[in-house]
């Protein structure tokens, strides 16, 4: 098996470990650790076509591999977005829950936290 | 089995077992930890990929940077995990959700499987038009060259999540600056190490940012380690965050898309369209644009880890 096939794999199966903890996990910075692990299974298999476009000289396609630098930056601004989200949340209310019904604490509470 | 397949496989386990552990860790500090150390380990991966710069920027922004500021969410936010635990989905469904989950892995893994080799490429195009832009590294032609377009927009991504960031700010602390307060005694080993580092780090970055034209390197990867040395002395509170109001910090923000933007419009007076180059002159004004890039690259990174402002401003 070469090494780009063994990448390529280990991208799905980081795919489905991201997917499962996102689904799973009910504490939103957990999701957006999983959310990250999915989107670097997805650019690992960018990795692969890259690497089988091979040709010209190049050890690999140059096109894919910018995408996934411009994909890794992209991901890394969505990510300080959604913890500024969170952060503020949990000044608001004082919970991380994503569920609309539960109770928020008085808002005194959790401000300036 | 050679010695570099068997790496191979050590490498794939090590990678699945990180990544694993950042998904059942119980304690979020401990499974961001985690996601630092995968983030290098897959860095790794790129190198055996043969794409140093993806490694580079990988282990610089998808790691370092990344890592940072979950870290810095995950202790602020320690205390309120066990609320969350309460949460937790049934085993039916989570079991549902693992069968899913296993499902897309596997129809990847087939897809992975199957594709043809030697695939489809751009790379005889990308090699092709090489020597119109004077570049050495195909990368970085693809980024400001041909793909310009693309990488334009992603400065805009990056202001907009700025922009997004700080007007989660309360209203009392709109135009104050973010992240800890400098304090006049440094002591302790982060004041030590910024102290320390910080300066060979800066050379380092503009180096990267210098040899990208021809090696691997380039705006990104150099821009994200000066973000890393300034948050560094921010953190180790040598210096304070500017006030978001600062107007020589809003100027860096844009600065990268803005000269971007110009020359661009300038390609449809002196060369063939928007964002294209004078013959002869690409080289040059690619090198400009990429200095006015990771100079913004290096303000930015370091305002989105920061966050919002968290006191008001000065009077």
């Amino acid at each position: 098996m070469s090494t780009a096939i063994l990448a390529g794999l280990t991208g799905a199966a980081l795919i489905g470990l991201g997917l499962y903890g996102l689904i799973t996990h009910p504490h939103p910075l957990r999701k957006i650790l999983a959310f990250n692990l999915l989107g670097s299974g997805v650019f690992l298999i960018f990795g692969i076509i890259a690497r089988k476009g091979a040709a010209a000289g190049f050890a690999a396609d140059p096109v894919p591999q910018a995408m996934v630098i411009t994909g890794i930056v992209v991901a890394f601004s969505a990510t300080a977005l959604a913890v500024a989200l969170l952060l503020r949340l949990v000044q608001e209310t004082g919970r991380t829950t994503l569920r609309p019904d539960a109770p928020a604490k008085p808002p005194d509470a959790g401000a300036d936290a | 089995m050679t010695v570099l397949q068997a790496l191979d496989i050590g490498l794939a386990a090590l990678v699945l077992a990180v990544a694993g552990w950042t998904i059942v860790a119980r304690e979020a500090f401990a499974a961001v930890v985690g996601y630092v150390a995968y983030g290098l380990l897959l860095s790794l991966v790129w190198v055996r990929l043969f794409a140093v710069d993806v490694a580079l920027t990988e282990a610089a922004i998808g790691s370092g940077v990344t890592g940072v500021l979950l870290i810095s969410a995950a202790a602020r936010l320690r205390k309120t995990e066990a609320p969350a635990t309460d949460e937790r989905l049934g085993a039916p469904l989570r079991l549902l959700a693992g069968t899913v989950c296993a499902v897309v892995a596997a129809a990847l893994a087939a897809v992975v499987l199957l594709m043809p080799d030697p695939g489809s490429t751009l790379a005889p195009e990308a090699a092709q038009h090489l020597a119109e832009t004077g570049l050495g590294n195909p990368i970085t032609a693809v980024l400001i060259s041909y793909r310009a377009f693309d990488t334009m927009l992603e400065k805009v991504v990056l202001i907009l999540a700025v922009i997004g960031v700080w007007s989660l700010a309360p209203d009392r602390y709109w135009g104050g600056a973010p992240g800890p307060q400098r304090v006049a005694r440094h002591e302790g080993a982060l004041a030590f190490l910024a102290q320390l580092l910080a300066p060979l780090g800066i050379v380092v970055g503009v180096h990267i940012f210098w040899v990208g034209a021809d090696e691997p390197g380039g705006a990104f990867q150099g821009g994200a380690i000066l973000a890393a040395m300034w948050m560094i002395v921010m953190m180790a509170r040598l210096v304070e965050a500017p006030s978001i109001s600062a107007l020589w910090l809003r100027l860096t923000l844009v600065a990268g898309p803005v000269v971007f933007l110009a020359i661009g419009v300038l390609g449809f007076a002196v060369a063939s369209g928007f964002l294209t180059y004078p013959t002869g002159f690409a080289k040059p004004l690619i090198l400009f644009i990429e200095a006015f890039m990771t100079l913004s690259i290096a303000a930015t990174l370091p305002m989105l880890v920061m966050g919002p402002p968290s006191r008001p401003p000065r009077p």
